[in-house]
C-alpha cells in the first residue's frame, strides 16, 4: 500500500464504519468480498427494485466495519431505477444505509483504461476513495507492469494490488479500509470544460428555486450528461412544464459551444484515464493472442464451438433433470422416515395430520428443491467465473434476439425445462431489467420436470397399449406448447408492459480463467440458503393453507378411528404377515429354482450353477433326477399356496377397513373447504369437459402440480398414496363416469387436462421465488392471473374442438 | 461513410464517431468505444451476429445492428 499523508477529515464516529465496494463486472469483485466478508454477509433487496442488497457486517481490530457490495457496473450513469440505487447509496441518500464512510473501488489490473473510466465517475462523488488492483496476477502475465506507487500518486488515493482468488493482498485492504475515514475526500478531477459546470450551477439554481431543497451537485450533473437518464425522467415527470425545455436549452447551448453532451463525458474521461496510466504501467507494445484468445476462438466458432456449447448445455440441464433426482430421493426418503416415526408414535388426529401432511410436506415440499438449485448454481458458478457464461449469451443471442430477448436468457430458460425455480433464480445473469423480467415472467411456461407425472398418467389413460414413439409424440407436442405460448408471450410483453428501446448487447467478453473453488462453493451456498430463508417460509407457509383447505370443515372422528383400527391390526398381524411372506419367498426361490432344474432349453453348465447355489442357500441336498425334482415341484406348490392363503386371510382384516377409511376420506375431501370449491366451480371447470374431481384436483395442486395425483387418488377411494403408474388409480380414472354413464376421461378431457397443467401457474414454489427475485407481489399475482387464464383459454378450446373432432 | 458492422473477421479500423445520443450510444462510448480508437474485429458468433471485437486491450461483442452506429476510418 502506498504511504498517502492522512489527514483526519471525519471525527471518529460510534456506528460501523460503511464501506462501499464498487468495480466493472468481471473485477472478482465479489471474490474479494466473500474474501472479506466470509459468511457474514446479508442478501436482500433495496426496496422498489430488483437489485441485490449485499453487506457485510465483520468486526476489525475491534471496528464494526459494515462492507456493501454494490452490483457491478461499468458507468455511474443511471438510465434505469436499478442503475440508480448505486449512485444513490454511494450519495449517501439510500435510507437503509445512511451516508457512506468511503468507497472501495476495484479495477481489474488487465484491463485499467476501461476500468478507470469508473473510477473517474466514483472520484466525482468527492468520497474518501481507496482503488484496488485485482487480478494482479492475470495483468503481469499479459506483461502489464504497474507501478503502483506511482499511479496512487497520480491519482491522489491509496492503490492496493490484490490477487482475491488466491487471498492475496487481503491485509492490506482491510488495513485501508479501517482508515478510510482518515483520507481526504477524493478530488473531484473536474475533467469538462468550465461551460458545463457553469450550466450545471445554472440548472441547480432553478431545481432548489422549484423544490425548495438543493439536489447534490453529481445528479444534477448526471442530469444534464445523460439524455433521456433515469434523473432527468424523473425530474421531467415532476416539472413537465419547466424542465424539459430549460435542459434543452442548456444542452443545445453546450453543444454550440463545443460540449458535444453526451459524447463530452467519454472523450475526458478516457483522456483523463490514459493521462493516469502514462508513466504507471508499461504495456507490451504489439498485443499478443493469449491462450485464453486462442480457446475464445476455438470456443465461438461455427462447428466446434456450437458442438461445445450443446455439450456443456447438455450436461447442465441433465444436472438438474436427471442427477438431482437421487439426491431429491434422499430428501423425499427422510420426509418418509420421519412421517413414518410420527405415525409410529402419535394416534391418529388433527394434530398428527397437521404434523405429516402439512409441516413434514411443506418442510420436504421445500427441501425438494435444493439439490436443482444446488447443481444449476454450481454449473452457473463454474461457466461464470471461467468467463463462458458470456460465450454463450454470445452464440445464443441471434436466436434470442428473435424473440426480442437477449443471449443472456438462454440458460435460465432451458433450465427452466428441469424446473422453474432455479431458472427463475438464474435470471440474475441478466443485468438488463426489461429482459430480466419477461425471462422471468415466461420462464415457468417451460415444461418443467413436475408436469411429467401429470402428462404420464394422462396419456397412459388413452394410449394404454400403443407405441412409445405415439406417447412421446404427444409428450413432445405437450413440451412445444409450453415454448410457442412462451415466444408468444414475450413478444406481447415486450410490446405492452415492457416497452422501450432495446437494451443494448455492449458486452465485454472477459478473458478466461480456472474458476475458483471458493467462489464457486460460496454461490452455491449462497443461493441455496437465500432460497429455503426467503423462499422457503412461503412454500412452507402455501403448504400448511392447502393442507387446512382439505382437512377442514369436516368431522373426522370415524376416519382417524378407522385408522388407528387400521393401524393396531397393522401391529397384530406384523409379525406373523413378515413371517409368512419370509417364509414364501423361500418357498417361491425353492420352487423356481427346481423348474430351472427341470427346464429342457436350459444349458448344463447354467443347471449346475443354479443347483449349487440352492444347495448352498437352503443347506441341504438337492435331488438330481428329473423324477424326484418333479415330486418337490409339486409339493412346493401346494406349501405355497397354503402360504399365500395364509397371507390373504391376515390382510383380509384390513381390505374392509381400508375400503371404508378410504371412502370416509373420500367423502370428507369432498365436504371439505377444497371439494365445497371444487363444486362451486364445477359450472366453470365444465366447459374443457371436466367434473368437480378433477376441479378439486387442479385447485389442490396449487403447491405444486404432481399433488393432483394424490388427490385424485383420495377422491377415487384409492388413498392418497397412488403414484402416476398407479394401476388402480388408471383403472379407476378409465372407468369413471358421469352421473347419466358417461365416461369422464374421454381423449378430449385427457387431453384438455394436460394442456391446462402446461399452461398454468400450479406451483406455490415458483411464484414465490418470482416474488423474491422481482422484490413484489405484483409479479407472482400477475404470473398467476395471465398463465391461468391461459391454461383456461387453452384447454377450453382443447376440449371445445377436440369434441367436434371425436 | 463507413461502419464498424462492415467490416470482415481480422479487419481493424479507427473509430471516427458514434452516432445517435441514446442508450446504446452512450454504452458504446462508456465501454471505451471512442473518437480515434483502434478496433480490431476477432469474430463473429456462429449464426453472423454479434461481433466479438478487440479494444482497449479487452474483448467487447456488440451486435450488428449497434455496429452500425460506429463510424470508422479502415486501416
Amino acid at each position: 500500500m502506498s504511504t498517502l499523508q492522512k489527514k483526519s477529515a471525519h471525527p471518529p464516529v460510534a456506528g460501523p464504519l460503511k464501506v462501499a465496494m464498487i468495480g466493472n463486472p468481471n473485477t472478482g469483485k465479489s471474490t474479494l468480498f466473500n474474501a472479506l466478508a466470509g459468511m457474514h454477509s446479508r442478501v436482500g433487496n433495496f426496496p422498489g427494485c430488483t437489485v441485490e442488497k449485499k453487506i457485510g457486517r465483520v468486526r476489525w481490530e475491534g471496528r464494526r466495519v459494515e462492507l456493501i457490495d454494490l452490483p457491478g457496473t461499468y458507468s455511474l450513469s443511471p438510465r434505469s431505477l436499478d442503475e440508480l440505487v448505486s449512485v444513490e447509496v454511494l450519495l449517501g441518500r439510500q435510507k437503509e444505509i445512511g451516508a457512506i464512510d468511503g468507497v472501495v473501488c476495484i479495477v481489474d489490473a488487465s484491463n485499467l483504461e476501461r476500468n478507470l473510466y469508473l473510477v473517474s465517475q466514483v472520484f466525482d462523488l468527492g468520497l474518501p476513495t481507496v482503488v484496488v488492483l485485482n487480478m494482479a496476477d492475470v495483468a503481469a502475465a499479459r506483461g502489464n507492469q504497474i507501478n503502483e506507487q506511482k499511479l496512487s500518486e497520480k491519482l491522489g488515493v491509496p492503490v492496493i494490488k490484490t490477487e482475491a482468488h488466491r487471498r492475496r493482498g487481503l491485509d492490506a485492504v482491510r488495513e485501508a479500509i479501517l482508515h478510510v475515514s482518515d483520507l481526504p475526500p477524493a478530488e473531484r478531477p473536474k475533467l469538462y470544460p468550465a461551460e458545463f459546470y457553469a450550466a450545471v450551477e445554472r440548472v441547480q439554481a432553478e431545481l432548489a428555486g422549484w423544490n425548495g431543497q438543493p439536489m447534490p451537485n453529481y445528479l444534477v450533473e448526471r442530469m444534464v450528461m445523460d439524455v433521456g437518464g433515469e434523473i432527468e425522467m424523473e425530474l421531467v415527470a415532476r416539472h413537465p412544464q419547466k424542465l424539459a425545455p430549460l435542459l434543452k436549452q442548456v444542452r443545445q447551448e453546450l453543444r454550440e459551444g463545443d460540449c458535444r453532451i453526451p459524447g463530452v463525458e467519454a472523450r475526458v474521461r478516457y483522456a483523463w484515464a490514459r493521462e493516469m496510466l502514462d508513466g504507471a504501467i508499461e504495456r507490451p507494445a504489439e498485443t499478443v493472442a493469449t491462450i485464453s484468445d486462442k480457446i475464445d476462438r476455438l470456443l465461438t466458432s461455427r462447428f466446434v464451438g456450437l458442438l461445445m456449447f450443446a455439450a456443456i448445455m447438455f450436461v447442465v440441464f441433465m444436472s438438474i433433470f436427471a442427477w438431482a433426482e437421487p439426491l431429491m430421493g434422499y430428501f423425499e426418503g427422510a420426509q418418509e422416515w420421519a412421517a413414518g416415526l410420527v405415525t409410529a408414535n402419535m394416534a391418529p388426529g388433527a394434530l398428527r395430520s397437521l404434523i405429516v401432511d402439512g409441516v413434514i410436506a411443506g418442510v420436504g415440499g421445500v427441501l425438494v428443491f435444493l439439490p436443482q438449485i444446488a447443481l444449476l448454481f454450481l454449473f452457473i458458478a463454474i461457466l461464470e467465473d471461467c468467463g463462458y457464461m458470456a460465450r454463450a449469451a454470445f452464440l445464443m443471442d441471434k436466436l434470442m434476439s428473435r424473440v426480442g430477448l437477449s443471449g443472456k436468457s438462454f440458460v435460465p430458460l432451458m433450465s427452466s425445462f428441469a424446473c422453474a425455480i432455479p431458472g427463475v433464480m438464474a435470471t440474475r445473469v441478466i443485468e438488463n431489467r426489461r429482459d430480466r423480467m419477461v425471462t422471468i415472467l415466461v420462464a415457468p411456461l417451460m415444461s418443467c420436470s413436475a408436469r411429467l407425472p401429470v402428462y404420464i398418467l394422462m396419456i397412459a389413460l388413452f394410449l394404454p397399449q400403443e407405441a412409445v414413439w405415439k406417447k412421446g409424440g404427444v409428450m413432445f407436442a405437450m413440451y412445444s406448447l409450453g415454448v410457442i405460448v412462451a415466444i408468444g408471450v414475450a413478444w406481447l410483453l415486450r410490446k405492452t408492459l415492457f416497452k422501450g428501446e432495446t437494451p443494448p448487447f455492449v458486452m465485454e467478453l472477459p478473458s478466461y480463467k480456472l474458476p475458483s473453488v471458493r467462489m464457486v462453493a460460496h454461490r452455491v451456498y449462497d443461493r441455496s440458503k437465500a432460497f429455503v430463508t426467503r423462499a422457503g417460509t412461503l412454500i412452507f407457509a402455501t403448504t400448511i393453507v392447502v393442507w387446512a383447505a382439505l382437512y377442514f370443515p369436516g368431522d373426522h372422528t370415524e376416519e382417524h378411528a378407522l385408522q388407528a383400527k387400521i393401524e393396531s391390526i397393522e401391529a397384530d398381524i406384523d409379525e406373523p404377515l413378515t413371517a409368512a411372506e419370509k417364509q414364501l419367498g423361500q418357498l417361491v426361490t425353492r420352487r423356481d429354482g427346481y423348474q430351472i432344474l427341470l427346464a429342457k432349453d436350459v444349458r448344463d453348465d447354467k443347471k449346475a450353477a443354479v443347483h449349487k447355489a440352492l444347495e448352498k442357500e437352503f443347506k441341504e441336498a438337492v435331488p438330481t433326477d428329473e423324477a424326484a425334482l418333479a415330486e418337490d415341484v409339486a409339493e412346493l406348490d401346494v406349501a405355497i399356496a397354503v402360504v399365500e392363503a395364509e397371507i390373504a386371510s391376515l390382510q383380509a382384516r384390513l381390505e374392509p377397513l381400508h375400503e371404508q377409511k378410504n371412502a370416509v376420506s373420500a367423502r370428507l375431501i369432498e365436504s371439505s373447504l377444497l371439494g365445497r370449491l371444487g363444486h362451486t366451480i364445477e359450472p366453470a371447470v365444465r366447459p374443457l369437459g371436466w367434473d368437480w374431481k378433477i376441479g378439486v384436483g387442479a385447485i389442490a395442486s396449487f403447491p405444486a402440480r404432481e399433488v393432483i395425483i394424490a388427490t385424485l387418488g383420495t377422491i377415487y377411494s384409492l388413498g392418497g398414496d397412488v403414484d402416476e403408474e398407479d394401476e388402480s388409480l388408471r383403472a379407476t380414472m378409465a372407468a369413471a363416469t358421469w352421473p347419466d354413464g358417461r365416461p369422464v376421461y374421454t381423449i378430449p378431457v385427457l387431453f384438455s387436462v394436460m394442456v391446462f397443467f402446461a399452461l398454468c401457474a400450479q406451483c406455490a414454489a415458483t411464484l414465490m421465488v418470482i416474488k423474491r427475485e422481482t422484490n413484489s407481489w405484483r409479479w407472482p399475482a400477475f404470473t398467476f392471473v395471465y398463465m391461468t387464464a391461459l391454461a383456461y383459454i387453452a384447454a377450453l378450446l382443447t376440449y371445445q374442438i377436440g369434441s367436434m373432432i371425436v | 461513410m463507413t461502419t464498424l458492422d462492415s467490416l470482415k473477421q481480422g479487419d481493424s479500423a479507427r473509430v471516427v464517431d458514434v452516432a445517435g445520443d441514446d442508450g446504446i450510444a452512450m454504452r458504446l462510448m462508456e465501454m471505451g468505444v471512442t473518437e480515434g480508437e483502434l478496433v480490431t474485429v476477432l469474430g463473429f458468433a456462429p449464426l453472423g451476429d454479434p461481433m466479438e471485437l478487440r479494444i482497449r486491450g479487452y474483448h467487447l461483442s456488440l451486435r450488428a445492428s449497434e455496429a452500425r452506429r460506429v463510424q470508422i476510418d479502415p486501416v
